[in-house]
């Protein structure tokens, strides 16, 4: 793998209550070179949303980095200024949100939006930032550009939204782009055409993409890698066939299990019984012991870490096991 | 007789013109909005019927229109062999019939009152239609119901908001138990859950029908939900059924190209890698419909009787279909002298 473009370190995150600390995030690593697609998925409230928005720096307080580092290039970020960290949101890490109606202002025409945001970064003429905003919603594929740039957003489909969107993410040709849950509000067929375009842009342009869902569909069709988030932790990371066709994690194995297929002639799907630990609660050890069926003493003591199983990395003590007895 | 449920031509028409004054003042015409057209299906005791279909394509207002929420513009909806329509409303027959059909929303978070507790949310169907009185059996009745579900006597005591949302949605199934349905609606029960939940909610809907014969109505957008649960697939396209068959018929051959798009546009899990065809367009308004077959601006197998007349479902290959194409009926001639 080339040297990677964003670097994440023993990522922490914590929010303070009066309750004590909540540990949302905890020693989450990760690297995505030029050019790629990390997958992270996950349950609501795995924390996945979390490390993104820490990335970009836009984490609501009271929630804070409580320890580890995000790199951009080799260069530390998550202990930027505001006006520093101002700079580089935007024109070096672009950010796409779930919902495509909140993340524009609908009193603002789309071309003075895209427009805004081309000149706030780009040493740009009036008149040069607005060829370069046509240029940018040919490229996300939307029809007569030209004419549509001076629509209001509620003017626009919610596909075509989430196009202005995306537009509006590569507007400064940013080196890493945060997409948080891009497909979700979207239709299927729609999602198809979005996931596609994401695709094409990050390939063509050398972009890499951190890209935050719940589905695996998704992921499968877009990443190349996936990093796969229980309770506020990486459970499991590897590149995108592994983690799909051969999970070593019980948690991703019974994730898989649980989507229902075409293919799959089965009456009952394979249930994860029990839910996510609230924060409050994480469990001693594996935070997935209380629900795993392969549990065993060392799990309900010990938290493991990331170590390598099959072709991918699992956190779980069943492949330590599995590494002595090869060993031995 | 063998079908529980029946939709006989039902449509529904929404008045969304602009108020009376800006009518009057700027000379605008009234607009209604067909939300469902001439919908028909029958649905056979202990069978799941499914409707997909994308946003706006009616398939809520079919669930709404079937459960009596929403009053049919034209058509009936015959449920038992009883006529649900308002006139008969009030009667005791018709209030033994609406014991008889149940709902489970979407969203678990806004279907349960948030200042009730558990135990009165699920007692309510029960003391609504007076079949057990307050006191002991009513208690006991509420704690066998909340265990079908996998919920303990004891959750009854807490609020909704103490539960998460799988088993919100599970309290939900309690509550339209409890009346002793036959046939259950049930608008996205799962869309609004994680996989591994939605998992044991779809295991736990599949495990009630086989022990209590019950007959769903299942309205979702997920196709592989669909797969999984349904005896029976119905597709809409603005407001209008286009293929409706045997589960296994629609999605192993399907004959609509809307169909056929849909399959195509869903993330594979085992095309890894592999690029998929995107579909052109999106889902026309529906207060201004195109003309002829309402798929034919995105359809990649239009010809010339597509914009002219609308297709009807005709049995076609162990299905209904509507369309041309896939029927084989290229004479725009005879389809219209059928229409009329």
């Amino acid at each position: 793998m080339s040297q990677p473009l964003l670097e994440v370190k023993n990522l922490h995150i914590e929010f303070p209550t009066r309750r004590g600390i909540l540990k949302a995030v905890e020693d989450v690593s990760f690297a995505i070179a030029p050019g790629e697609v990390l997958g992270v998925v996950g349950e609501s409230g795995a924390g996945k949303s979390l490390t993104g928005a820490a990335i970009i720096g836009l984490l609501e307080p009271p929630g804070r980095i409580a320890g580890g580092q995000i790199l951009l290039d080799g260069k530390r970020i998550d202990n930027l200024p505001y006006e520093q960290m101002r700079k580089i949101r935007g024109r070096q890490i672009g950010a796409i949100f779930q919902d495509p109606l909140t993340s524009l202002n609908p009193l603002y025409s789309i071309g003075r939006q895209l427009i805004e945001t081309i000149t706030t970064h780009l040493a740009l003429s009036e008149a040069a930032a607005r060829d370069r905003a046509i240029k940018l919603l040919e490229e996300v594929g939307i029809p007569a550009a030209r004419e549509r740039i001076e629509h209001y957003p509620h003017q626009f489909s919610g596909g075509m939204r989430q196009r202005v969107v995306i537009a509006l993410a590569l507007a400064a040709e940013p080196k890493v782009i945060i997409a948080d849950e891009p497909t979700t509000a979207l239709d299927v067929s729609i999602q198809a055409q979005i996931i596609t375009l994401l695709k094409g842009l990050c390939r063509n342009h050398g972009t890499a993409v951190m890209l935050v869902t719940h589905d695996m569909g998704v992921i499968a069709e877009t990443a190349d890698r996936v990093a796969v988030m229980y309770a506020g932790r990486v459970v499991e990371i590897g590149p995108v066939a592994d983690v799909i066709h051969k999970p070593q994690h019980p948690y991703t194995i019974g994730l898989m299990g649980s989507i229902p297929e075409f293919e799959s002639k089965r009456d009952r799907l394979i249930q994860i019984d029990g839910a996510m630990p609230r924060l409050d609660a994480i469990p001693q050890g594996c935070a997935f012991n209380p629900r795993c069926t392969q549990v065993f003493d060392k799990c309900k003591t010990t938290r493991p870490n990331l170590m390598p199983a099959g072709a991918t990395s699992a956190a779980c003590w069943l492949h330590e096991t599995r590494l002595q007895g090869a060993a031995a | 007789m063998s079908a529980l449920v029946q939709l006989k031509n039902v449509s529904k028409t929404f008045d969304v013109s602009a108020p009376w004054l800006n009518r009057v003042i700027e000379r605008k015409p009234q607009t209604f909005l067909h939300a469902v057209s001439e919908v028909s299906f029958e649905i056979k005791r202990g069978e799941t019927l499914a409707l997909v279909g994308e946003s706006g394509c009616g398939k809520s207002t079919v669930a709404r229109l079937a459960v009596g929420l929403y009053e049919t513009s034209t058509g009936q909806v015959i449920i038992d062999g009883h006529d649900m329509k308002a006139s008969n409303q009030g009667t005791d027959a018709a209030r033994a019939m609406r014991r008889k059909v149940q709902m489970i929303f979407q969203d678990p978070y806004a279907s349960l009152n948030p200042r009730w507790r558990v135990a009165d949310i699920v007692a309510e169907p029960i003391r609504t239609h007076k079949l057990i009185a307050n006191g002991p059996l009513l208690d006991k009745r509420v704690a066998e119901l909340l265990g079908l579900v996998k919920l303990t006597a004891k959750d009854g005591e807490k609020y909704p908001h103490q539960f998460s949302g799988g088993q919100r949605q599970r309290i939900s199934i309690a509550r339209a138990l409890a009346s002793n349905p036959e046939f259950l609606i049930c608008d996205e029960p799962t869309s609004a859950l994680d996989v591994s939940v939605q998992a044991q909610v779809l295991n736990l809907m599949k495990d009630l029908q086989r022990e209590m014969g019950l007959t769903y109505l299942f309205i979702s957008h997920n196709l592989q939900v669909v797969h999984h649960i349904a005896d029976r697939v119905g597709v809409m396209y603005l407001g209008r059924i286009v293929e409706i068959g045997d589960k296994d018929e629609v999605f192993g051959a399907p004959k609509h190209p809307y169909t056929r798009m849909l399959l195509d546009a869903i993330p594979d899990l085992h095309m890894t890698g592999i690029a998929r065809t995107p579909v052109a367009g999106e889902v026309p308004n529906p207060l201004n419909p195109p003309s002829g077959c309402a798929f034919n601006p995105r359809c990649p197998k239009k010809f010339e009787p597509c914009d002219k007349a609308r297709p009807q479902l005709v049995s076609f290959s162990g299905r209904e279909v509507a369309c041309y194409a896939a029927t084989g009926q290229d004479k725009p001639v005879d389809m219209t002298t059928a229409l009329a």
